[in-house]
């Protein structure tokens, strides 16, 4: 049961500097915090969270956009911030990213037709006009859009769902091994969601790529997921297999979060101790386990003590003095 | 219109009764359509769920029943309140209508609170706008309804900047039940929070609906929040409802196929792993279909979809629902959950 | 369903397209009267020799001075009895010359300094924004002054004054576009795809500031004409070079006590005309550049 390790996140800690214009004092927001995670090949990791939490922050770190304080990202055993010009390309070609903003992710100068070729003409890939319009079509096909109609649309002409297809289209131009999608489905239309989402699915098993997902909803980390990782102020509170995690949470977060999903097929009664008014912007972080300003059974130790990822049962990993135990 | 458990109640236990609302927008172009001959009734102490996609008309409904439409918009039909069509009120009745017999919650209303005023304030204004109280005395209701809304009345003085998210739009909702209204309409209310305050939200709402008898009209995409806080609920898609009825029966035994479509295309958290089917196509804008609106996304569909506009008829469940398949005499046959 | 065409079908479709949207925003009435005023002065420049019915610099002078107009000189003579008509067919040339010349020289510059100040930030923006707010405070007429004593009075100094007091104003606008352009999504995603930080730039950044840009040059264009003609106006400029601006200069001390109306109103309408012109121009040009518009 070897998996290849696609990625390895070690405690990476991303951290940036916003400065009170007024006051003049700078204040260091810990965007992530300690983070400790594996991709291993084929999978799909779905990355839960609120919004604050960091997991877009730990997205875009990935994809080089932010680069960490401390701790190191190995893509295939190599580290990625530690590599020259010529790895750095390299490794787009490898790793690629579909934003949560269909519209704003492409570019509205540009049409659908450059959107998707200009990757491989960044790569030096393309040829001529006749074989960028071949590759072009074949991947609008790919993501089932009909290139005949779609080609040469501006983004604006396009509906959500279509204009993430044609991102989707262009991530998969380079040929990549790992897609990292944040909030691929958030900003689209209900009835429209599960037909990119299965989109997402067909397109992992034919060209055999790992998934990355950052998502706030559950129900859309639970369908595409294999493994649930969930975020807090940060850090990763719990990671699981996804039934582990949703049947059996071991963390108090986890719990609150699985309880207050809205719906009546909810078998959960409302955990309590929820801190309502509780805001990350306003917050800084809590001294020991970050949730222990919330969580109703924490104790002295949980005040103090920073609780470490550890392995509760086979696979399933938890950062708790004191897990659930069912 | 017959009349009909599931779109209306009781007479006298109702508190809204709109009929054949119709709004145009006046455009450049000619006349566009957001809402098509809807009618639906509110009962007292009820939550009555409004869902749809973008571009259905929800918020349009909301909208018009406060009258607050764009100017360009046309509007026909009755919203009845008290017996009295607001739709023809004159400008003194209006002025008593809103926040006091029906008040508003719009979309994003959170983030329009004003960043230079202390929240409580805000709402004594609110309630001195329309009321002629002392200073002392709206501060005193003020502190009242936000401890209705989980809010310690300290925070009062606070700036909007120090609430949090949840916090706004409970402020939000206080501010909307400043006046004792009989009905509050809330537009997407949860959409930007994250699960955990949305949750909280939700029982405070419910809460209200208890204690104080408040009846709400709740308009969401969101079909899990509405199964979570709805009585009744009615769905629309392009301009019209298509179902509407009991929450259960609705959510859990639709009539028409979008709902359906709708609720098996929401990747569920909890049961079975359904496999689950998505729509084709997108919902329509502007342009909408000949004959039913939904046909061209629909797999049930067969030629007199194509051609006439179904009515909303009764269903098995007890529902409504405006879909030929309804009235067909097989529909045994065709099995829909 | 469409029946599927060759991708060179579309192409073509599609330029199609774009040509007829383009030659759309000729539709706009705004547009028109601002095209239409340009060509006649463009022709009228261009042709000067040809349309000129005098050559304003001739001796000696065509007719008797301070004449009205009349069918031989339509818009009358000045103190010297030039026509001056030819004058300000003439003089046409030297103050859109100088006016389009300016607007160029000021735009490319202050996108330059307001793109880089805005896509690297921190330290490149700082010495950036403190030169040009150095520059910002220069005021135009001391400066002109000062050049024109150490340079000489011409018309380079003229360029030169116009082109360094109004960069700043572009690299500023320039700037807080880019600032606000580099954090959308499209920006990160050419990265994502491996884009350089020149490519970011001219490929990504710049054509969805070309609209801003464009707007702001034809209008630099007014603001030139106007400048050119004010620093004749005083005498900074080169009062032998026939302009519409040194026109002035000559008109404000021989006309008025002359009675010689039609030889402040000339050069004064042409300034107020070509002016106008780029500035309902610089209206309709978002419709060039915005894709939403441009497209069917």
């Amino acid at each position: 049961m070897l998996e290849e390790r696609v990625l390895a996140i070690q405690d990476v800690k991303v951290y940036f500097e916003r400065r009170e214009r007024l006051i003049g004092r700078k204040t260091v927001i810990h965007a992530v915090d300690g983070v400790t995670l594996v991709l291993g090949r084929g999978e799909t990791l779905s990355l839960v969270g609120e919004s604050g939490s960091g997991k877009s922050t730990l997205a875009r770190t990935v994809l080089k956009l932010n680069t960490p304080v401390e701790g190191a990202i190995l893509f295939h055993n190599q580290d990625i911030f530690k590599q020259d010009r010529r790895q750095s390309k390299a490794y787009r070609r490898r790793v690629q990213m579909i934003f949560q903003d269909p519209y704003e992710s492409l570019n509205p100068q540009s049409t659908v037709f450059n959107a998707v070729t200009e990757p491989r003409v960044i790569h030096g890939l393309a040829s001529d006009r006749s074989e960028k319009e071949e590759a072009a079509s074949r991947l609008l096909a790919l993501v089932g859009l009909d290139p005949s109609t779609k080609l040469y649309r501006y983004p604006h002409e396009l509906s959500g769902g279509e204009r993430q297809r044609v991102a989707i289209a262009r991530a998969l131009s380079l040929e990549p091994e790992l897609l990292v999608a944040d909030e691929p489905v958030s900003m689209l239309d209900v009835s429209i969601r599960l037909g990119v989402l299965n989109l997402l699915q067909t397109l992992k098993q034919n060209l055999n790529l790992t998934y990355l997902v950052i998502t706030h909803d559950l129900g859309v980390a639970r369908y595409i997921g294999t493994r649930i990782a969930v975020m807090y102020f940060g850090q990763i509170v719990e990671i699981a297999e996804t039934d582990e995690l949703i049947n059996n949470p071991k963390h108090h977060y986890t719990n609150l979060l699985l309880s207050s999903i809205p719906g009546t097929e909810n078998p959960q009664p409302l955990a309590a101790g929820a801190d309502v008014d509780f805001s990350y912007s306003a917050a800084e972080p809590p001294s020991g386990c970050r949730f222990h300003t919330r969580c109703p059974m924490a104790q002295e130790k949980c005040a103090s003590i920073v609780p470490k990822l550890t392995e509760i049962a086979n696979g399933h990993f938890a950062a708790c003095h004191y897990p659930l135990t069912k | 219109m017959t009349a009909n458990p599931s779109t209306r109640g009781q007479e006298g236990d109702q508190v809204l009764d709109i009929r054949n609302l119709t709004v145009s927008y006046k455009t450049e172009s000619g006349y566009v359509k957001a809402v098509d001959d809807v009618s639906f009734t509110v009962n007292k102490g009820e939550i009555l769920g409004l869902a749809g996609e973008s571009a259905c008309g929800k918020t349009t409904t909301a909208l018009s029943i406060m009258r607050l439409l764009a100017p360009n918009a046309v509007v026909n039909g009755q919203i009845l309140f008290d017996n009295k069509d607001v739709l023809q009120m004159p400008e003194d009745e209006l002025r008593n209508f809103r926040w006091k017999g029906v008040s508003l919650i719009p979309q994003g209303s959170m983030n329009s609170l004003d960043p230079v005023i202390q929240v409580g304030k805000q709402i004594v204004e609110a309630i001195r706008a329309h009321e002629s109280v002392s200073r002392a005395d709206a501060w005193k209701t003020t502190e009242k309804l936000l401890s209705s809304v989980s809010i310690h009345p300290t925070r009062a003085k606070n700036y909007p900047h120090e609430f949090s998210g949840g916090m706004k739009q409970r402020a939000v909702t206080a501010m909307a039940l400043a006046l004792n209204p009989r009905l509050v309409i809330a537009d997407e209310p949860t959409t930007a929070l994250d699960v955990v305050v949305q949750k909280q939200l939700l029982l405070v709402l419910r809460n209200l609906q208890k204690s104080l008898g408040i009846s709400f009209i709740f308009v969401s995409h969101d079909l899990s929040v509405i199964g979570e806080i709805a009585d009744r609920v009615a769905v629309m898609y392009a301009g019209k409802i298509v179902e509407i009825g009991r929450k259960d029966m609705v959510l859990k035994h639709p009539s028409h196929p979008y709902t359906q479509a709708l609720v098996n295309s929401v990747p569920k958290v909890f049961g079975n792993r359904q496999l689950l089917e998505s729509i084709p196509g997108s919902p329509p804008t502007g342009v909408w279909p000949e004959g039913c609106r939904f046909h061209p996304r629909c797999k049930f569909v067969f030629d007199l979809c194509r051609q006439k506009e179904p009515e909303l008829q009764l269903a098995a469940t007890g529902c409504l629902a405006a879909c030929h398949l309804v009235s067909k005499t097989d529909r045994e046959e065709i099995v829909l959950k | 369903m469409e029946t599927s065409r060759s991708p060179s079908e579309l192409k073509r479709e599609f330029s199609l397209r774009r040509a007829s949207a383009l030659s759309g925003i000729l539709h706009s009435r705004r547009a028109q009267v601002g095209f239409g005023i340009i060509i006649v002065f463009a022709i009228l420049a261009v042709g000067a020799p040809f349309f000129a019915p005098f050559s304003p610099y001739m001796f000696p002078a065509p007719g008797r001075p301070y004449a009205p107009p009349d069918s031989r000189f339509l818009l009358g003579t000045d103190n010297l009895g030039e026509d001056i008509l030819s004058e300000i067919i003439y003089g046409g040339r030297v103050s859109i010359t100088v006016g389009l010349i300016v607007a160029f020289l000021s735009t490319g510059l202050g996108t330059l300094i307001g793109i880089l100040a805005g896509y690297y930030m921190k330290t490149i923006d700082e010495v950036l924004m403190r030169a040009t707010d150095m520059v910002l405070i220069l005021p135009a007429l001391p400066l002109m002054i000062i050049l024109a004593a150490y340079l000489g009075p011409s018309i380079r100094t003229v360029i030169l004054v116009l082109t360094v007091t109004s960069w700043p104003s572009v690299a500023r606008v320039v700037r807080s576009q880019t600032l606000s352009l580099r954090e959308r999504p499209f920006v990160d995603s050419a990265r994502v795809a491996g884009a350089s930080d020149s490519r970011i730039i001219t490929k990504i950044l710049f054509p969805n500031l070309a609209s801003i840009i464009a707007a702001n040059a034809v209008l630099m264009v007014t603001t030139a004409v106007v400048g050119e003609a004010a620093l004749d106006f005083i005498g900074l400029g080169d009062i032998t070079v026939v302009s519409w601006g040194t026109m002035l200069y000559w008109a404000q001390s021989y006309a008025l006590f002359n009675g010689a109306w039609w030889w402040v109103v000339a050069p004064g309408v042409c300034i107020v005309l070509v002016g106008l012109a780029f500035v309902l121009i610089s209206v309709s040009i978002e419709n060039i550049f915005n894709p939403r518009l441009r497209s069917a």
